[in-house]
């Protein structure tokens, strides 16, 4: 499949008075049409300012896209100017933020908000706006499009709000779609609604879709492929089934094992100790190497290269080396891993019927 | 809207009727005696005096007289002025404190939150430095430092405009410099302050990320968003600007009601004092009305429902 965006070597960094903050250090991926790829990771490993970097909206300064590639269709976005950059914002790449409750101009109708990149990028007029803004409208599920994009944000409850997000986000069927946790902020009902919306859409528009979580609910439901990310690097890559059947990274198998779910009999819930270090002065060698109860002496030493495990899925651990010792993930990681294999196969047989 | 607008004005009537009793009684609290003259009266001239003004009576008389007097529209005549109606010496004297203080806002308020937004925009620039340096100068040093630098190089070493007095358009000109400045310091480092804040609020990243260029961000979605604590400071300040400030107007010789009321209070002019008052109340309360509605006109959350 083609690649929309192929993203290398890209090492984003904020200039602080302490010194310089390598947020992100070195990441690799890409996003082919219609695939939808999640980045999960923990706060501040860097899951945030790699896809803002992407659209250029970290405030520069004080931070900077220090080395690397953005490629989209062949373009280097890394390289364009602010202005050519403002050509590309909303109308190929657009952005689904966090927080509905403040991601909305409080002081402007819901409309005009929803118009503002139809009339920028596709040189509509007002009446044309207007009559596509109903549409979009419709297509994400608000009732009574008409009398409602006259309304502010504040007349909009926390889901429909983020509908209006998402309608902002795709008043110009972009191309790539980045969705910074969009459903990180709703209660579940709605977060179950906002991402069938998203995947009817993608059906509809084939775009690519980078989606940002920490929910690894959330990333079985929507993603093709998930890359996981931890101080400022990828970690692991791999399709889903990859991620969740056989992840290989000591830190793919905390995350997992740190995921609830209804049917664990096991009270005890795994926890990653310790927290991910501070990226002012990344450690030598791996950097997960402190909170791994896996490391050997080469992971404080020498950062491990990308190992490739099968043609879809690499991961980044010296555990993956031919001279390194057989280790098994924890029991509990196993124990999840299996509830995830006969929840996933009584869907699927599910469908069958 | 009607029915707030209605509610409001009734709130304003008791607060203009809880100010006017205060100030009464405080009033006659006022060492010394609204004659002139005293020493060089005799005790019996003194009392025929006061009789006539009917200052012999216990105060709650005087009170109530006073209070029926009003309602019906009455200030009362002066004591300084013989047989000059309150209501006209006043009226006399506002309107020159109500332009310069009108001019200075206005003036003061687009300066500054140009400086303000210049500021924002450059953050952390040479532009921002320099006009926050201003804002600095412009909030320390007094008025009348100003009026004086004004007066002496603006009025009498280039005479481009006249140093003193009221006699046309061109008076105003250093008087209303002389005024600006604070409103000017005090609108820069609050839209500075503002604008930085909505800058960085999440739905300015949205609007960014649509492709609206920086014009647009500050002025169609920062602006509207940056202006409502503003517009809390400059209310009250607009308030004591247009209801003349004795230093400037005493400086360069306005017949402004400042200096008025000043003038009136050392002599224990009462229905002056009363007047004067009365009158500044009755526009704070309405200032403070307007920005109450133009904070609804700016932001739509505060707006009120149709029809409740």
């Amino acid at each position: 499949m083609e690649k929309l965006l192929d993203v290398k070597n890209l090492h984003v960094s904020f200039d602080t008075y302490g010194g310089e903050v390598q947020a992100v250090r070195g990441v690799n991926f890409d996003v082919k049409k219609g695939e939808t790829l999640a980045i999960v990771g923990e706060s501040g490993s860097g899951k945030s300012v790699t896809t803002k970097a992407l659209m250029q909206l970290i405030p520069m300064p004080p931070g900077r896209i220090k080395e690397g590639e953005i490629l989209f269709e062949g373009k280097d976005l890394a390289k364009l100017s602010e202005k050519e950059m403002q050509k590309i914002r909303g109308k190929d790449i657009s952005m689904i933020f966090q927080d509905p409750m403040t991601s909305l101009n409080p002081t402007m109708k819901v409309g005009n908000q929803i118009m503002e990149g139809l009339i920028k990028h596709q040189k509509m007029n007002k009446t044309q706006a207007r009559k596509r803004v109903v549409e979009l409208l419709e297509l994400v599920g608000i009732p009574d499009p008409e009398s409602r994009m006259k309304q502010y944000p504040h007349q909009f409850s926390g889901g429909m709000r983020q509908r209006v997000v998402v309608a902002i986000a795709l008043a110009c069927n972009p191309k790539l779609l980045i969705a910074d946790e969009p459903t990180t902020a709703l209660d579940v009902t709605i977060q179950a609604q906002i991402l069938e919306l998203m995947k009817d859409i993608q059906k509809k528009t084939d775009s690519g879709i980078i989606f940002i979580t920490h929910d690894l609910g959330v990333v079985a439901n929507v993603a093709d492929r998930v890359a996981v990310m931890y101080a400022g690097k990828i970690v692991e890559v791999g399709t889903v089934d990859d991620i969740f059947y056989n992840p290989k990274h000591p830190y793919t198998w905390g995350l997992l094992g740190s995921m609830p779910s209804l049917d664990s009999q096991d009270a005890e819930l795994y926890a990653i100790p310790g927290s991910p270090p501070d990226l002012l002065n990344p450690p030598k060698g791996d950097a997960f190497a402190a909170r791994n109860e896996y490391a050997m002496q080469i992971d404080l030493e020498q950062e491990p290269p990308m190992f490739k495990v099968s043609d879809t899925h690499y991961a980044a651990t010296w555990l993956l080396h031919e001279n390194a010792p057989n280790v098994e993930p924890p029991e509990a990681v196993k124990a999840r891993m299996k509830g995830m294999a006969t929840n996933a196969s009584s869907d699927t047989e599910g469908e069958r019927v | 809207m009607t029915r707030y607008i209605l509610q409001r004005l009734g709130y304003m009537l008791i607060t203009m009727f809880l100010i006017a009793t205060f100030t009464f009684f405080l009033m006659k609290l006022l060492p010394g005696s609204p004659l002139a003259a005293a020493d060089k009266l005799s005790e019996e001239q003194q009392a025929i005096v006061l009789e006539k003004y009917g200052l012999n009576d216990p105060v709650p008389v005087q009170y109530f007289n006073y209070m029926v007097n009003l309602a019906q529209g009455d200030l009362g005549i002066s004591f300084q002025f013989d047989n000059r109606e309150v209501t006209t010496i006043i009226l006399d004297r506002i309107g020159p404190s109500m332009q310069l203080g009108f001019q200075a806002m206005v003036i003061g308020t687009i300066l500054g939150m140009l400086l303000g937004l210049v500021s924002a925009i450059y953050h952390n620039g040479f532009l921002d430095y320099s006009s926050t340096f201003l804002a600095v100068v412009g909030q320390s040093i007094p008025s009348f430092v100003f009026a004086g630098i004004l007066q002496y190089y603006v009025g009498v070493r280039l005479g481009w405009f006249p140093v003193a007095l009221w006699e046309g358009w061109e008076y105003t000109v250093l008087p209303t410099i002389s005024l600006a400045i604070f409103p000017i310091a005090i609108a820069a480092r609050f839209m500075r302050t503002e604008m930085l804040e909505v800058l960085g609020s999440d739905y300015i990243t949205t609007a960014r990320a649509k492709g609206v260029n920086k014009f647009g961000v500050v002025f169609k979605h920062g602006l509207r968003n940056a202006l409502i604590p503003l517009i809390t400071v400059l209310g009250p300040l607009a308030i004591g600007l247009m209801t003349g400030t004795l230093v400037i107007e005493n400086i360069f010789a306005v017949p402004g009601i400042g200096e008025q009321f000043v003038k009136a209070i050392n002599t224990n002019d009462f229905p002056i004092i009363m007047g004067t008052t009365l009158l500044i109340a009755f526009l704070f309360i309405f200032i403070v009305l307007v920005i109450d509605l133009l904070y609804g006109v700016i932001d739509p959350r505060i707006r009120l429902a149709e029809g409740e």
